[in-house]
């Protein structure tokens, strides 16, 4: 469960509404369920009482939103940002895609994000309530009287399980502890993948992006893609398309979105969070993040504003596109 | 009625798989259901609702409608329209099986879509009734009664058997042609189903969601109810509702050059999109939330306006639980129907 | 004579400056390369955007070689520095995607060297007609 509660982040609006400092609140509004939290803007302390929840379902990466709301914004937006938004929130500053002096950033910790779908996967449907209780979450459903009492661990979100950082790069104000950089295992799984045969990756890819509907939830959600007019949107550029017509088009579609990111993307996970088939999408963003720290050096996207991103630079000394493969092999 | 016991369910679907193919709701492996078709082995999932929609069966998402071929400066129109195979799709819940009339009222009044008609007369469906529905579901809103669905064939699982009804000709059919499977019995265990079904709807959240403020001739006082702009405001104009959509209907047509001739395909396309309705102008739509406006009138004003008042929403509730940022119809009705709150 | 023998339709992006210089030297000095290579002239190999080499497959290339100046000799100074980064982390990706890595090749070519250009596309010819037809990156509708 979060250890910063909903009444210390509304208490830190409403001041910061009062005392003038905000015009609005860029936060996360309630639902139906518990569950369903929609990225809302609050104008008032009232509204905030009403509306504004914090829970461990707040997984939304507020940090694209800015580029659209500080346009024609009286005043500052304040935001809440978790250690893993704050990455995209440099990373879109380095691309001076929004106005800092418009954002009022507060910080907030984060023990990681429940996913909801592991979360039913020991539930079951019908859920009627959510709670949070210590390290518990606590479900009832329509269909029983008594409560189901789940580990928040046991269903955290993948890209939680494998959080790279609880530091928070850039704020205004940080609200509780600051945290630091965690050596995780989130590479693991791309390693897997390398280690299979090509025709086993052929295999694996294949399946997997032959379910995609071509809703482009992974593109509109990803912070790191905010070009006003995307290339798969743009009928002159002849690879326009409304749906995968074949398994070729999955593939480039697929290809080129991580590419256009690649050395830009700070491995925030919204593209798999909301991909409504479970395409392990980050995977792909993953591997170019893994190869460019082997070939070029470590280097974190969004950790520092003004870094010069890996695939936009280059040094005398860099290795043959053929010597990548020359090495593998050798380490074989 | 006519039922079947569990243990013979597989000699059944092997059956029906004999002069048809048959499709399924099948469990995969990340926890979702998606439809497949059937062969020896393959288990029907108890899922609830598949992520995909079955309206991809009439109405796939990309469809060759015809070719060009081109030689020198003569083009060849082909004709690739040919005549389907009878195929049953199993297992479709009661809101499914409503969209099916949502879709016939767009593609079957003239002019006819010859694509969607084809595929629709061969397509035998034989629905399940819901016995576990879950929190996002509404369809009782829009007048579907989960317990008992339609179709050519309405089925009803219980502990130990498959209940089966059939409903039209080709459901009877069917029916017929199993019928060495089957035997008849009373309905007594379908009726206690439905009753405890009806309990459990009673207990749903969404179940007093009310559709009185919205249907045909409301455009205007809805339209410019100021909460659009608020409602719209975190959408990231992605398809994933339009595309899941069991209703949605939209579609483009496209032509692909391949080099050596031209194929004309229809893909469905999105309101959500910006490119959606582009004409020489340049677009109608200009913002995101006229878009999202767009597909709500659509599902609650227009659509019933021009189709004696049916809705163009079934409550399956798969936008509820797939949309990226949790912005769905429940919200849109429960903020402009008026009912704000509980 | 074999009839139907497998010649592999190759793309290579050349750099004006360079490479494509290079093929014409590779010509003047009656040097052999196959016929199926397709050479398309780009102003520097940094033009090269990774959809040209996946349209490329699409429309039913069996390969696709990117040549530009030998690094630190770029018409534009750094060009084909970028080139380098781009395609080492667009080639891995392909290959973590199973498609076999020896269909995509990045070779640096001046003007002086024909001979190089020649031996560069024979064996890059020969490497891909190894591999037999283009199958992972298809487009089945463009297939005559």
């Amino acid at each position: 469960m979060q250890k910063i509660r909903r009444d210390q982040l509304i208490a830190k609006a409403s001041e910061l509404l009062e005392n003038g400092t905000v015009s609005c609140v860029l936060g996360w509004g309630a639902g139906e369920f518990g569950y369903d939290v929609t990225p809302t803007v609050f104008k008032t302390t009232e509204d905030l009482k009403a509306g504004f929840v914090f829970n461990d379902f707040c997984g939304a990466n507020f940090s694209k939103y800015l580029v659209a709301k500080t346009q024609k914004l009286e005043g500052k937006i304040l935001v809440f940002l978790k250690p893993c938004d704050t990455y995209s929130f440099n990373q879109l500053l380095t691309e001076h895609r929004f106005d800092r002096e418009k954002v009022y950033a507060v910080g907030i910790p984060c023990e990681g994000m429940a996913d909801i779908a592991a979360v039913k996967a020991i539930s079951g449907e019908g859920v009627s309530s959510i709670n949070e209780d210590g390290d518990k979450i606590v479900v009832t459903t329509i269909y029983s009287d008594k409560p189901v009492i789940i580990d928040a661990s046991k269903v955290l979100a993948e890209r939680c399980i494998n959080c790279k950082s609880k530091k928070h790069v850039a704020y205004d104000e940080l609200l509780g502890d600051e945290g630091d950089v965690i050596e995780s295992a989130r590479f693991d799984e791309v390693a897997r993948l390398e280690a299979m045969s090509a025709d086993e990756r052929f295999a694996f890819w294949q399946n997997e992006l032959s379910k995609c509907i071509r809703c482009n939830a992974c593109r509109d959600a990803c912070p790191a893609c905010t070009c006003e007019k995307c290339v798969f949107d743009n009928p002159k550029s002849g690879v326009e398309n409304k749906a995968p017509a074949n398994s070729f088009e999955e593939k480039m579609f697929h290809i080129i979105r991580a590419f256009h990111v690649a050395g830009r993307c700070t491995d925030c996970g919204e593209c798999s969070r909301v991909c409504p088939q479970n395409i392990p999408l980050h995977l792909l963003n993953r591997k170019f993040i893994k190869d460019i720290n082997e070939f070029y050096g470590e280097y974190q996207a969004g950790a520092e504003v003004g870094s010069r991103a890996p695939l936009v630079d280059y040094n005398i000394e860099d290795l043959e596109p053929g010597e990548v493969f020359d090495r593998r092999n050798e380490n074989v | 009625m006519f039922k079947c016991s569990l243990d013979k369910i597989q000699s059944l679907f092997a059956e029906i798989a004999k002069e048809a193919k048959l499709y399924m709701p099948v469990d995969n492996a990340d926890g979702t259901a998606s439809y497949s078709e059937w062969s020896e082995g393959v288990q029907w999932s108890g899922a609830l609702n598949t992520t995909k929609s079955p309206k991809d069966f009439f109405f796939p998402q990309t469809e060759d409608l015809m070719r060009f071929k081109t030689e020198g400066k003569n083009i060849e129109v082909v004709d690739i329209r040919s005549e389907s195979e009878d195929f049953v799709i199993f297992g479709v819940r009661a809101c499914d099986v409503k969209s099916f009339d949502v879709l016939d009222r767009v593609f079957l009044t003239e002019p006819r879509d010859s694509f969607y008609a084809m595929k629709r007369k061969h397509g035998i469906i034989v629905s399940t009734a819901c016995t576990r529905p879950s929190e996002t579901c509404f369809c009782g809103t829009f007048g579907i009664n989960a317990a008992e669905p339609a179709g050519d064939v309405s089925a009803w699982k219980t502990e130990d058997s498959l209940y089966l009804q059939p409903n039209t000709e080709k459901g009877r059919a069917l029916i017929e042609r199993l019928s060495a499977l089957l035997e008849e019995c009373t309905d007594d265990a379908v009726n206690a189903q439905k009753e405890n079904v009806a309990k459990i709807m009673d207990k749903l959240p969404l179940k007093d969601l009310s559709t009185d403020a919205f249907g045909g001739g409301k455009t205007m006082e809805l339209f410019d109810d100021p909460a659009w702009d608020e409602l719209s405001s975190s959408c990231l104009g992605c398809g994933t509702c339009t595309f899941i959509c069991p209703t949605c209907q939209c579609y483009d047509i496209k032509d692909f050059n391949t080099g050596n001739g031209v194929i004309r395909y229809r893909c469905w396309d999105s309101c959500m999109y910006s490119e959606f309705t582009k004409m020489a102008h340049g677009n109608n739509r200009l913002t995101q939330k006229e878009r999202f406006r767009q597909r709500f009138m659509h599902k609650l004003v227009y659509y019933p306006e021009n189709n004696d008042g049916l809705f163009s929403c079934v409550g399956c509730g798969r936008c509820l639980a797939k949309c990226p940022i949790s912005m769905n119809i429940v919200k849109v009705m429960k903020r402009i129907g008026g009912n704000k709150g509980e | 004579m074999q009839v139907n023998e497998y010649k592999p339709l190759i793309v290579a992006f050349c750099c004006n400056w360079c490479s494509y210089a290079g093929a014409d030297l590779a010509g003047n000095n009656r040097l052999a390369y196959p016929a199926d290579v397709k050479i398309i002239r780009v102003p520097c190999s940094c033009r090269v955007n990774p959809m040209f080499i996946l349209r490329a497959f699409q429309r039913g290339a069996d390969g696709v070689i990117i040549c530009g100046c030998h690094p630190g000799d770029c018409h534009y100074t750094s060009g084909n520095y970028f080139t380098r980064r781009r395609m080492t982390a667009l080639f891995s990706m392909l290959d973590f995607l199973g498609i076999e890595r020896e269909r995509t090749r990045v070779e640096w070519v001046s003007a002086a060297e024909g001979a190089k250009f020649a031996a560069t596309m024979n064996d890059f010819a020969e490497k891909v007609a190894a591999l037999g037809e283009n199958k992972r990156l298809e487009d089945l509708r463009c297939k005559k």
